[in-house]
């Protein structure tokens, strides 16, 4: 079975997902894990889908590209990429005024401790930044971090919290 | 009879009592617990007769399932495969909790007062690997009927247990946490630790 990573891009508009999904599912191939969202007025989707050849899934999502402005890439990935879970879920929320480099110092903060982003996102709005970031910590090193991402954080003059993201079993 | 019909009427209705699950005097058998997308987790399930021997069997195989799956505060007859209104609670010792009325199993419960919505991510022991934010009432006002007696209670609750209670009740009407997420990134792949 093929796994494909396809992302697609364009000028948002109605209809973008339906079109995508409409080819794909046309093809036979099954979508799995995705992200969809608009950026700025992009609307950008990354999926992960299983079925048809690369070349299969190009050629059809290029003729719909032809028609609007869309931007579409598909490669083949190797199925079954994992990873194992390096330690407890947090979330890291930064903001303030925006700046370079504020998700390359905050999440190099993140890493240094041994963290691992599994999700992250930004926004600007006006003169606001947001960066909202998912990331596994190893034991024990959460109230260390909050210390250097504070001074991090001051560096920027941006604020920052962590709080743990512990979901509660029902 | 809804609860907008009996309306808040206190003294008819005691709290748990003395009722354990000690009253159900059955030995309760641990049942396998179904997963989504089951489809016995999407439909609304029945109400009971609380009395009735098949109910309290069930009110006593769901307390014993909750007790040996680690971590679980919660079962609801449809997470063994029975279509029916019936659940157990237990936050006992829970970091989150703060009334805490013990082991109990509610029949045909429904919510009649929830106030103070409050943002919270949880798992269920259904959709194994996934978890989601869910916002739910932090005071909860709950009536049912406790099984083996029959006897309509009304039980007042907060915190973790309103949670809890919250996400049993909608097991019973055929709802997931799935179908009550804050958005489309709010569910999240589960991470279990060994």
């Amino acid at each position: 079975m093929n796994e494909l990573a396809i992302t697609v891009i364009g000028r948002d508009r109605p209809g973008i997902v339906a079109d995508v999904a409409e080819v794909l599912a046309r093809l036979g191939a099954n979508l799995t894990d995705s992200t969809m969202t608009r950026l700025r007025g992009h609307f950008a989707m990354t999926l992960i889908c299983t079925g048809p050849a690369t070349a299969e899934v190009e050629t059809a999502l290029a003729s719909l590209a032809a028609e609007g402005q869309l931007l579409a890439t598909v490669r083949a990935v190797t199925p079954d990429g994992d990873v194992p879970p390096t330690g407890e879920p947090y979330v890291m929320a930064v903001h303030g005024s925006d700046r370079m480099g504020i998700v390359a110092a905050m999440t190099r903060v993140l890493v240094d401790a041994g963290g691992n982003v599994t999700d992250l996102s930004t926004r600007l709005t006006g003169e606001l930044y947001v960066v909202l970031a998912e990331v596994e910590l190893p034991a024990g090193v959460a109230d260390t971090l909050v210390g250097r991402l504070h001074r991090t954080a001051a560096e920027l003059g941006v604020e920052v919290t962590l709080r743990p993201a512990d979901p509660d079993l029902l | 009879m809804t609860g907008e019909e009996r309306g808040p009427d206190v003294e008819a209705y005691a709290g748990l009592g003395d009722w354990t699950p000690d009253s159900l005097a059955v030995p309760g058998v641990v049942r396998a617990v179904v997963s989504a997308p089951d489809p016995v987790l999407s439909r609304a399930a029945d109400e009971v007769d609380p009395t009735a021997e098949e109910t309290i069997r069930l009110a006593a195989d769901l307390v014993a399932t909750m007790k040996v799956s680690p971590g679980c505060v919660g079962l609801a007859a449809p997470q063994v495969g029975v279509g029916a209104r019936v659940f157990a609670v237990d936050v006992t010792g829970h970091p989150k909790a703060v009334t805490v009325h013990g082991t109990f199993v509610l029949c045909n419960a429904r919510v009649v007062e929830a106030t103070r919505w409050k943002p919270g991510r949880e798992g269920c022991m259904s959709v194994p690997d996934l978890t989601g934010d869910v916002k739910r009432a932090s005071r909860l006002v709950v009536e049912g009927d406790l099984p083996g007696s029959g006897e309509p209670v009304r039980l007042v609750t907060d915190g973790f247990e309103a949670r809890a209670l919250q996400h049993e009740i909608d097991h019973c009407a055929g709802l997931l946490f799935l179908d009550r997420v804050a958005g489309a990134h709010a569910i999240y792949q589960r991470k279990v630790y060994l």
